[in-house]
């Protein structure tokens, strides 16, 4: 059996360092807060690690299955017999792998941190941030509970809005962090009612009973669940769309995606781990973890796999024009999570049929590093170049070899080249969407020829294009080792973990997934795919107006997918124009007429009254007994004659 | 004219009672105050004594509350006389109304 | 009229003819004598109760002790042949018209309630009887009351002698 205490303080010791950086850190480790934290995340990665190589090849797997298994489980609120809140670990493939790349990343981030944040004011302060949030963020996958999740869901919020605002000087940073909060915020409402839902409906809030509830035919919950209707939807249905939703918002699906390119006002290391990596992979995670309840309901895998299609379209397609290489970044990411999305959507459960789960698992599991690959590589161009626009770049691929190199690798997997890690899960995802719905499985081949290509762009605009005419003097090359290792390391994953066998690890039903390679299916992306970076290549390789002759062929597209298809006007034009006029302007007129003045009302009389009584404190004994006298004779009278 | 009894004890106590209370309120001076509440508190043990004799002749718990109170009004009447010295070691008066530093 | 009715009636109007004249005298030493008489009327109305230990308590703390440390403390904060200062006059109304309407209501509801009297044996107050019961520590023993007011009394005389010490002149 695992060992409970090493698997508890995975978490704990982020929260340790953050609790320790947290207070004293600004006085007492001013310089050496941040060896502090990647110490502490060090251990936690070896014991996530250690963990894992147990889970999978010691003591998880039963009988060729691999078992849920709960080392750790703490009662918390207890609300009827049936219902409690608790605080547990549990361990299943998904959690394990998650534990694993979370800790990883996060710890390339730190050790990258080491050096792109050094000399910041606030340098303890932000690994105090990176502490909590990987605290939160691992104290979610691991959760064993709905409402664990749901709380962990939260703090992974607060601490994102932290490390968003962390500059918060510049007032896009304070507008890009308050956005991420309330977007999401409004997203995990939905997120708290489908908890509510679907734990009314199971009667538990635990995930492996609420699952075994929900999804064995002959259980009498899911027979009320069901059958139970609104507006013509299921009880079921609405259960797990709400809990969709707030999927969604935390990863950034279409219509919630809007605060995701503004998060990248963050510190750089901070995007690659919150915002490319680990946090809005949580959606995916979350409906990877209920993936049996959602399998129950036909209509809800089609949202997700509708909405997840359509998000990665469409942020693809923005991606083709942007010009802020973070930007391009952040699409990319949204697309990609499109992809794991509607991997989701298109698979069922049990057996061949989980192909699209795994391959979504196996997509996060290979995004997470090339992703965060391509954020520290733009990290260290940005750290070189001062700047975020792709106009002040080219031609830096002599200037800094190692990141080139790294960058080439990333974007060649995201391309989805072999044998770069994208292009198994990639692959497999293109499979089982093949296999379910061809609609989506052409879309899906298209978007993945735009991730090529917009990749491409990027990496020779970067890297080609112009020659780089140094300013001045660089007084820093490349960056330290702190900044090269992270890269290194996470190159050598994104280039190799295609190899693992992920379908013996990861399945929708614990059993291993032997997934085939199937050659000829392959031809049609990869052609894509080299498509769209030859193309890439003959527009921007070298310096040239042939983009400039497209974009102006492609007017009125163009503009709109530069301008995000006019996402952020339409929310403001509903939040200012309709909400603002309709709700917040009345209710602000109640709040300051009715309801300030009644306060007011109440203050004034109160002080009216005690100017008046005022007297009656004279200090004279007499006058008080004889107000007492005079009070306990009336009492008596209305006692005796008045209220019989 | 009738017998005496438990009602003509109780108005000589009821009384002496009010004529306390009318003492406590009209005088100024400290020691006349603690007069009218010693004559309060008398009141208070006629009753009892006055109850035990009447209506529960076979106990005797009215005629210990008044021993008790008696103590208790002693003492009282001691720290009170304590209070009323020291106060007028500090104001030179023990009018009641040259103590009321409360206000305000 | 028996005597001993006589005797009642004649007690009752010098007690409280006394306390009338205990609240409204304008001399101090006047009103503490009127107390004396109140207080020993009081213990005659004991004596006629037959309740001779309480009337004796009564004439040896109140009148011995309590009255005396009263007429100590005029001595020591008045001067002599001084008049009481006269109270505000509606202040003297008022009191009145509170005092006279207790007193109505009281008496009201005394007069309107029927009192059952037990018809158990009588058990006589004597000194042999109360001295059982005072420090009796079975049912009905007054013990533990005794102890707590032997404590009470010892905090009172310490808190007397806290309170009237003079405080020691503030050196400069």
């Amino acid at each position: 059996m695992p060992n409970a205490t090493y698997i508890a303080l995975i978490p704990l010791l982020p929260l340790a360092a953050f609790i320790l950086l947290g207070i004293f850190g600004r006085k007492h480790f001013k310089n050496s807060a941040g060896i502090i934290g990647t110490f502490l995340l060090l251990v936690s990665t070896a014991l996530a690690l250690y963990t894992a190589y147990g889970y999978f090849f010691d003591y998880g797997k039963v009988n060729g299955v691999y078992q849920k298994l709960i080392p750790l489980q703490y009662n918390w609120l207890q609300f009827s017999p049936g219902l409690s809140i608790d605080i547990g670990i549990l361990l299943d493939p998904i959690s394990v792998m998650m534990l694993v790349v979370v800790t990883f990343i996060s710890l390339m981030v730190h050790i990258y941190s080491l050096a792109y944040m050094k000399g910041e004011e606030r340098f303890p302060t932000y690994y105090a941030f990176l502490g909590l949030f990987t605290f939160s963020m691992l104290g979610l996958v691991v959760s064993s509970n709905i409402f664990q999740m749901y709380i962990f869901w939260e703090l992974v919020g607060v601490s994102s809005f932290l490390l968003i605002g962390y500059y918060y000087d510049r007032p896009s940073a304070v507008a890009a962090c308050k956005k991420a909060f309330i977007v999401t915020r409004f997203a995990d409402l939905g997120f708290l009612i489908g908890i509510l839902v679907l734990s009314f409906y199971s009667g538990t809030l635990d995930f492996n009973t609420l699952i075994q509830r929900l999804t064995s035919p002959e259980s009498s919950e899911l027979k009320t669940a069901v059958a139970a209707s609104f507006l013509g939807v299921s009880a079921l249905t609405w259960g797990v769309v709400l809990v969709f939703i707030g999927g969604a918002g935390k990863s950034a699906m279409l219509p919630l995606h809007i605060w995701l390119p503004d998060a990248m006002e963050g510190p750089t290391p901070v995007s690659a781990l919150i915002h490319a990596a680990t946090m809005v992979v949580a959606g995916v995670f979350l409906v990877a973890r209920l993936f049996p309840v959602f399998s129950m309901s036909a209509p809800a895998l089609e949202i997700v796999s509708y909405v997840g299609i359509s998000s990665a379209l469409f942020a693809a397609i923005i991606a083709c024009t942007q010009t802020d290489i973070k930007r391009v970044l952040a699409y990319s990411t949204m697309s990609q999570i499109g992809f794991m999305m509607f991997a989701l959507g298109v698979s069922g459960s049990g057996g061949e049929n989980g192909l699209g789960f795994t391959a979504s698992m196996f997509h996060l599991f290979t995004h997470a590093m090339f992703k965060a690959l391509l954020f520290l590589g733009a990290g260290a161009v940005i750290h070189f170049i001062h700047s975020n626009e792709m106009k002040d770049m080219g031609g830096l691929r002599k200037y800094m070899p190692i990141t080139h190199i790294t960058f080439l690798i990333a974007c060649l997997a995201i391309a989805g080249v072999p044998p770069f890690a994208g292009f198994f899960s990639k692959e497999e995802i293109l499979l089982a969407a093949y296999q379910h719905n061809s609609f989506i499985y052409w879309i899906a081949l298209i978007t993945s020829g735009l991730t090529a290509f917009y990749m491409f762009r990027l990496y020779f605009n970067i890297f080609w294009n112009k020659e780089h005419e140094p300013q001045g003097e660089h007084h820093h090359g490349e960056g330290g080792f702190a900044m090269m290792m992270p890269l290194l390391l996470l190159a050598v994953g994104a280039a190799a973990a295609g190899f693992i066998p992920f379908g013996h690890f990861v399945s929708s039903d614990g059993a291993a997934l032997e997934s085939e390679f199937h050659f000829q299916f392959s031809i049609a992306p990869v052609a894509l795919g080299l498509m769209g970076i030859f193309t890439a290549m003959w527009l921007y390789k070298t310096k040239n107006n042939k983009p400039d002759k497209i974009a102006v062929s492609l007017n009125g597209f163009y503009k709109a997918a530069y301008h995000k298809f006019y996402f952020d006007e339409l929310y403001q034009l509903i939040t200012k124009k309709i909400i603002f006029n309709l709700i917040g302007r009345p209710a602000a007129w109640i709040d300051k007429n009715v309801v300030d003045g009644f306060v007011n009302a109440t203050g004034s009389t109160t002080q009216t009254i005690s100017e008046k009584i005022k007297g009656f404190q004279s200090g004279k004994v007499q006058q008080y007994a004889i107000y007492f006298l005079a009070g306990v004779i009336a009492l008596a009278v209305l006692f005796i004659y008045v209220w019989k | 004219m009738m017998e005496p009894g438990l009602y003509h004890l109780l108005f000589i106590s009821g009384a002496l009672f009010f004529i306390g209370v009318f003492g406590f309120f009209t005088r100024r001076n400290l020691v006349t105050m603690l007069m009218s509440i010693e004559l309060i508190l008398n009141s208070v043990n006629l009753n009892f004594i006055a109850f035990n004799k009447y209506l529960w002749p076979d106990k005797m718990d009215g005629l210990f509350f008044a021993i008790f109170i008696i103590a208790i009004a002693a003492a009282e009447a001691a720290v009170a006389i304590a209070i009323i010295i020291n106060l007028y070691r500090s104001h030179g008066s023990i009018d009641v109304e040259s103590a009321e530093e409360l206000k305000n | 009229m028996s005597g001993s009715t006589i005797i009642f009636f004649m007690l009752a109007a010098f007690t409280l003819i006394s306390a009338v004249m205990a609240v409204s005298t304008r001399h101090i030493f006047r009103a503490a004598i009127f107390l004396l008489f109140t207080l020993i009327g009081v213990a005659g109305l004991y004596f006629w109760m037959q309740y001779d230990f309480i009337a004796a308590v009564q004439i040896i703390v109140y009148v011995g002790g309590i009255t005396v440390l009263i007429i100590f403390s005029i001595f020591l904060t008045q001067q002599a042949g001084e008049l009481l200062p006269k109270q505000k006059m509606g202040r003297q109304i008022f009191s009145a018209l509170a005092a006279f309407c207790g007193f109505a209501l009281i008496m009201l509801q005394v007069y309107q309630h029927s009192f059952n009297q037990t018809t158990a044996t009588a058990i006589e107050p004597t000194v042999a009887n109360i001295g059982n019961r005072m420090l009796g520590v079975n049912e009905g023993g007054y013990a533990l009351p005794f102890e707590v007011v032997s404590i009470l009394l010892l905090a009172a005389l310490i808190g007397c002698i806290v309170i009237a010490m003079r405080s020691k002149p503030v050196t400069s």
